[in-house]
């Protein structure tokens, strides 16, 4: 349902100011989300600065420098460093995207981070991403057959796979779903654009043989028809993927059965 | 050890707008704002049915400047609510989902809704 307003345990509080441990030749303030489980209370606010002279130009590293040089409780998941594992995504300046392929330097003034919208926080930036991979596994994100395995291989021509594009290269960060005002408010059913587009890259691959299987499964009211193309998914996408496209062509796929 | 209970991460208070977002909520307003409109309409025939006096009262209220753009603002509503349906249309067919079409196609339907409007009040006005 919708709830505009954040329940009173999550409103965000004004935090602590932290300097830099040597004085800034280029300062630039860092904003970010603050809550921990042992410390409890409300969430806050604070304010990192951090001297750009001395930082690489993503966000990341300004994370990653924060935590090594003035607050190492401050958490927050990455891994690659280069956009490929989808780990540190985020809220960066009022937009999702992965803090490791955003530069520092594409933000006017104070650099805002926050989690990952509406979702339940774990500590700082880290959200509880359970329901978003039990959503993910509900769509069967796995190659189904009813014919025997041919000898070698089930064969697939270029023209097939390159229905593939666009879809394969989702790394399930998760930037589109919570960037979604249908999935803030109805989470719980609608499947959203990330577990969406996923479902689609199975039905639109050539060797897949359970396609009506997988629509029959997606013609519900909330699990797909949520989608009211507000096109946040596509416009948030780090990776530059489209997934209202890709839930389009689910709805048109399911109407098309029908003629 | 007792933990504290997890917090909703911030929404709508730390989302920066999309052009597409805002009009796609202002689809739905505009929705909402047409029935609403709807009892203006009835309002209007009863008092055609209901006799000379009746109908006396509405004219009076739509020749008020407070009425007058009230109606105006309506027929904007409604030709916003018009163009961004045709939109929704093309979406539904599968057209125009690349970035820069969503874009495109929103500032056309805010075009369409000015200009159409302005015209039907050009042609009231001036007849």
């Amino acid at each position: 349902m919708v709830a505009i307003a954040l329940p009173r345990n999550s409103r965000v509080e004004p935090g602590q100011r932290h300097e830099p441990p040597r004085p800034a030749k280029r300062p630039r303030e860092f904003k970010v989300y603050r809550w921990s489980p042992e410390r409890g209370g409300n969430p806050r606010l604070d304010t990192f600065v951090v001297d750009l002279d001395d930082c690489g130009p993503m966000v990341l590293d300004a994370l990653i420098k924060i935590k090594s040089e003035i607050d190492s409780t401050l958490t927050f998941r990455r891994s690659c460093r280069e956009g490929i594992c989808g780990s540190c995504a985020m809220n960066i300046d009022g937009h999702n995207t992965l803090a490791c392929t955003k530069a520092i330097e594409d933000v006017q003034g104070p650099v805002a981070v926050y989690p990952l919208p509406h979702m339940q926080v774990v500590k700082d930036l880290v959200v509880d991403f359970e329901h978003f991979w039990a959503q993910y596994e509900s769509i069967q994100p796995w190659l189904k057959n009813y014919t025997p395995a041919p000898a070698k291989e089930r064969r697939q021509s270029p023209e097939e796979r390159s229905k593939l594009d666009g879809l394969y290269e989702c790394i399930l960060c998760a930037c589109c779903s919570t960037s979604c005002p249908s999935y803030w408010w109805n989470g719980d059913r609608y499947l959203g654009p990330a577990a969406l587009l996923q479902a689609y890259r199975w039905i639109a691959d050539s060797r897949d043989e359970a396609t009506a299987e997988r629509l029959d499964e997606l013609e519900d009211p909330f699990k797909l028809y949520r989608c009211h193309t507000i096109m946040n998914c596509t416009n948030t996408c780090p990776k530059g993927l489209n997934p209202a496209k890709a839930i389009a062509e689910i709805k048109k796929l399911i109407v098309e059965r029908r003629l | 050890m007792a933990r504290a209970e997890r917090p909703l991460s911030p929404h709508v208070q730390i989302f920066r707008w999309y052009f597409t977002m805002a009009l796609s909520i202002a689809h739905r307003i505009s929705g909402v704002g047409l029935a609403i409109g709807l009892v203006l309409l009835t309002w209007w025939l009863t008092a055609l049915a209901r006799g000379p006096e009746a109908f006396a009262v509405v004219q009076a209220a739509t020749d008020h400047v407070l009425g007058g753009f009230v109606l105006f603002a309506y027929t904007f509503v409604m030709f916003y609510h018009l163009g961004n349906g045709i939109r929704h249309l093309a979406w539904d067919l599968g057209y125009g989902f690349e970035k820069d079409e969503t874009y495109r196609s929103g500032v056309a339907v805010l075009a369409f809704a000015a200009v159409a409007t302005l015209l039907v009040w050009i042609l009231l006005l001036a007849f």
